[in-house]
């Protein structure tokens, strides 16, 4: 059982959960994910690191609730046990030498653009973080990533309600045009990644995207998380979840996203009906 | 065992035991749930022999003076023993003897390939009809598995040797090689990356063929021995096995991860909606309990039409779990025929009577789909043609896309590979061409201390094979232990 030490909630729908898992703190590296099942008879579900501190022994992530598993999640406070974390698993982000870098964080991506950029300006990089969302509200760890030394951040959003309005895309392309980007790296929904690549690709600059298919064991044996990187077939979990994103077959990827929608809702309905029993 | 009964009958070398009159009766049916029942639901398919039935099979059994089936049992259960512990009446005994060479009867009684193993060997088996060595073997393991913990059979555990070793992975390989250290002890950690212990058979064997009870209490049975099992550690990425021989103080450690990567087909719309491995549908149903959702949290996706690929236990255990989750039909296809093919005969007669459609010689060639979902399955009709080096007829194409199977998904069962993780593990280990790791003939890898086992050096294979590898893996590590 792994002790939550720290819970917060950060916007509407997005939380952040920090639990107590030392051997798994002194290995976290950022780009890297956990499995996390709340209770037995759970879904593990794929949850990346926002933060880690060998130090204090313990693991962060932010999530978005979306479903039955994130429902659940944010109903436990500090005190609370979850049954399951595993991990660090999935290969790093690259870091080393990548100059001056975009970091684009879309929605609850930001959880996973937060570490890779700390990781990057850390190694010597430049770094231009670009958050987007659909409106202020929200926007996640736009302070946090303010304070990273030598960080620009430009905040995105689709109605204007904070920052410029408009698509990540937009201060992406403004970058690419300038000549001022040695690489980007893009995390958030597939969609946005899609474009993201697709405008990086015109400019020939490196793109890096973090992939988020559908995971069972998070280990390499089941498949389920299969992507096309340009003609072949790769698990997100153990050979990414970073790949080459001007190679990424993403319609594949929306579409195998959507399989369990209709199961989903179910599962998620039943829950809410049973908790709105027990207030 | 050395006390007679009052049929005179003891499990005493032949010569002392004229008076044992084998039956000439046929081999006693093993009662089943019927088919179409059984064919919705997930309960055991056999309920295992009663008490008067296993005497009944147990009656059967020459008592040999040569049993050439013992030969026939990769792990040589004193198979001639055990019987006439059955004929006897004295469970206990032939549970001990049993256990003496195989620490899981319970579960090698139900998923070993008896007619390819011991059973083949079995004199009576020239005449059609060898002795159930397998049943008679779930038969005494189950017997012990009801018993209370403290009445079961456990084996003596020696001094504490005050060495520690590391078990990487839980299937059979390495409990067996756990029981073994255990036994002979030394204090063992079994680490295991899923949150639940006992590898395929947890994962894998569906609940109607291997219930996980009986794993769960097999399990236990070490627990008892003093074993640690660690659950969600993935070795590779948590620690390195140099890790846990430097900074964790591990004296040896036993990799047995299994063969778990699935391969797939690499023919066109294998990305579909509706394609799965075996590995990710068996592991949604039996580890993570989708035949119960919404009471359990993962779903799966329920085919109304379903084909499988592949012919082997796995094939068949993915054919007959589909059936289960409510699919109106369930075809297999086989690039061979069924004489061809790998899986436990009795298997294959179970699929066949709960209404899993045989479609031989076709080899699948495109996965066709509408909307990003599976619409149905393209295969070549094939024809055995000359052998290949395995000595099995090879399958030669006669007609190109000559069919298409109309279903919504597709499994495919046509085999594993060893995990990459197992790189980052141990980048100095030395694996053979195909990934997996090379041992001598006590398990010992080119690293110091560091033994193997299972799937994972050989290659996907069987329980008992597993179980004998992690079992004689603890003997080598036993005597660099204890030579140190
Ligand atoms: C490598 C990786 C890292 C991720 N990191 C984060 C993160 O840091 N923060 C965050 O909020 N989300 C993250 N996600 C997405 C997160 O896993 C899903 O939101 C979560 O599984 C939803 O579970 P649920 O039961 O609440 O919702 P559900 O109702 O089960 O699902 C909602 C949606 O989430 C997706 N999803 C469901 N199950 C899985 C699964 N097992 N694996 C992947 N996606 C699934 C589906 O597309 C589904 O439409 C990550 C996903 C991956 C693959
Ligand atoms: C569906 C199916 C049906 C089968 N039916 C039969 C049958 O009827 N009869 C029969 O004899 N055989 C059968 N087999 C084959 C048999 O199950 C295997 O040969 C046997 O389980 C191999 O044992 P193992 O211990 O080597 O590996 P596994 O059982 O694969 O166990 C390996 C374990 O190691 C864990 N692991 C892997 N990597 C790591 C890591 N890096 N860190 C920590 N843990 C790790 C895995 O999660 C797993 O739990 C079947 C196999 C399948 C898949
Ligand atoms: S372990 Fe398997 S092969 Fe050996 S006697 Fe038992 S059933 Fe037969
Ligand atoms: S070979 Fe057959 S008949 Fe002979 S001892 Fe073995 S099981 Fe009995
Ligand atoms: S999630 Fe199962 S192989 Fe990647």
């Amino acid at each position: 059982m792994f002790r939550i030490v720290h819970t917060r909630q950060i916007s509407d729908a997005v939380f952040e959960m920090g639990v107590e898992a030392p051997r798994i703190a002194r290995k976290a590296k950022a780009g890297q994910f956990l499995m996390v099942r709340v209770a037995e008879g759970g879904e593990r579900i794929p949850l990346t690191f926002s933060d880690w501190s060998a130090e204090e022994d313990w693991i962060r992530f932010i999530y978005m609730r979306v479903g039955k598993t994130t429902h659940q999640l944010s109903h436990l406070s500090v005190g609370d046990e979850l049954a399951d974390v595993v991990g660090p698993l999935g290969t790093p982000t690259h870091v080393e030498g990548v100059g001056r870098v975009a970091v684009i964080g879309g929605g609850v991506g930001a959880a996973v653009a937060y570490p890779v950029a700390r990781a990057m300006s850390a190694a010597g990089a430049r770094v231009t973080v670009i958050l987007g969302a659909r409106n202020a509200e929200l926007l996640v760890l736009e302070d946090e990533l303010r304070a990273l030394p030598g960080v620009t951040v430009n905040v995105v959003t689709d109605d204007g309600s904070a920052g410029e309005k408009g698509l990540v895309t937009a201060p992406l392309k403004r970058l690419c045009e300038a000549g001022a980007l040695d690489h980007a790296f893009a995390v958030g929904p597939a969609i946005m990644m899609k474009f993201c690549a697709a405008t990086t690709a015109e400019f020939g600059v490196p793109t890096t995207v973090s992939l988020n298919p559908i995971m069972v064991d998070g280990t390499g044996m089941c498949g389920a998380c299969r992507v096309t990187i340009g003609d072949q077939i790769r698990f997100g979990c153990v050979d990414g979840p970073d790949f080459d994103g001007h190679l990424v077959n993403w319609e594949e990827l929306m579409s195998r996203q959507r399989v369990y929608v209709d199961d989903e809702r179910v599962a998620d309905a039943d829950y809410q009906r049973e908790c709105s029993c027990h207030k | 065992m050395s006390q007679v009964d009052e049929s005179g009958l003891s499990g005493q070398t032949p010569a002392e035991k004229p008076r044992h009159k084998p039956s000439r009766a046929p081999r006693t049916p093993m009662p089943e749930r019927a088919a179409a029942v059984r064919r919705s639901d997930f309960e055991e398919v056999a309920f295992g022999y009663s008490a008067e039935q296993a005497q009944a099979e147990a009656n059967r059994c020459l008592q040999c003076k040569n049993p050439t089936c013992e030969q026939g049992c990769p792990v040589n259960i004193r198979i001639k023993d055990f019987i006439a512990a059955i004929i006897d009446g004295e469970w206990t005994d032939g549970v001990e003897i049993l256990k003496e060479r195989n620490a899981l009867p319970a579960v090698c009684g139900r998923v070993c390939p008896q007619e390819e193993q011991c059973e083949a060997s079995c004199v009576l088996a020239k005449k059609g009809e060898p002795v159930a060595i397998g049943r008679l073997e779930r038969f005494l393991g189950d017997h012990d598995l009801t018993c209370d913990l403290e009445h079961r059979c456990t084996p003596q555990i020696a001094e504490p040797s005050g060495k520690r070793c590391a078990v990487v992975g839980s299937g059979p390989a390495g409990l067996a090689c756990a029981g073994e250290l255990a036994r002979l002890g030394h204090s063992v950690t079994v680490m295991e990356s899923l949150h639940a212990p006992g590898g395929v058979l947890s994962y894998g064997i569906p609940e109607f063929r291997l219930p996980k009870a009986i794993v769960a209490a097999e399990i236990e049975m070490l627990e008892v021995m003093g074993v640690t099992i660690e659950c969600d550690q993935v070795i590779g990425r948590i620690a390195t096995v140099e890790d846990l021989m430097t900074e964790e103080g591990y004296d040896a450690v036993f990799i047995g991860s299994g063969a778990g990567l699935p391969v797939f087909l690499g023919i066109p719309g294998e990305n579909l909606n509706g394609v799965y491995s075996a590995n990710e549908f068996l592991t949604r149903v039996n580890l993570m309990r989708a035949y119960e959702f919404p009471t359990s949290d993962t779903p799966v996706w329920r085919g109304r039409k379903v084909a499988v690929v592949g012919g082997g236990n796995v094939a068949m255990d993915a054919a007959r779990t589909a059936l289960r989750l409510g699919a109106e039909e369930v075809f297999l296809a086989y690039r061979r025929t069924a004489e061809e093919m790998p899986a436990r005969k009795e298997e294959v007669h179970h699929a066949i009577e709960e209404g899993v459609e045989f479609k031989m010689l076709c080899s699948p060639v495109e996965i066709r789909g509408r909307d990003g979902w599976v619409t149905g399955l393209v295969a070549n009709r094939m024809e055995l043609g000359e052998p290949d080096e395995s000595g099995r007829r090879a399958p030669v194409c006669v007609m190109d896309a000559d069919f298409e199977i109309e279903c919504d998904t597709v499994i495919s069962a046509v085999g594993t590979r060893a995990n990459p993780l197992l790189h980052d593990a141990a980048p100095d280990l030395e694996l053979n061409r195909r990934g997996y790791i090379v041992t001598d003939e006590n398990g010992a890898t080119n690293l110091p201390g560091v033994f193997a086992g299972g799937d994972i050096v050989t290659g996907a294979a069987t329980v008992i094979l597993a179980m004998g590898a992690g079992k004689k893996a603890a003997a080598g590590m036993h005597r660099w232990l204890t030579d140190a």
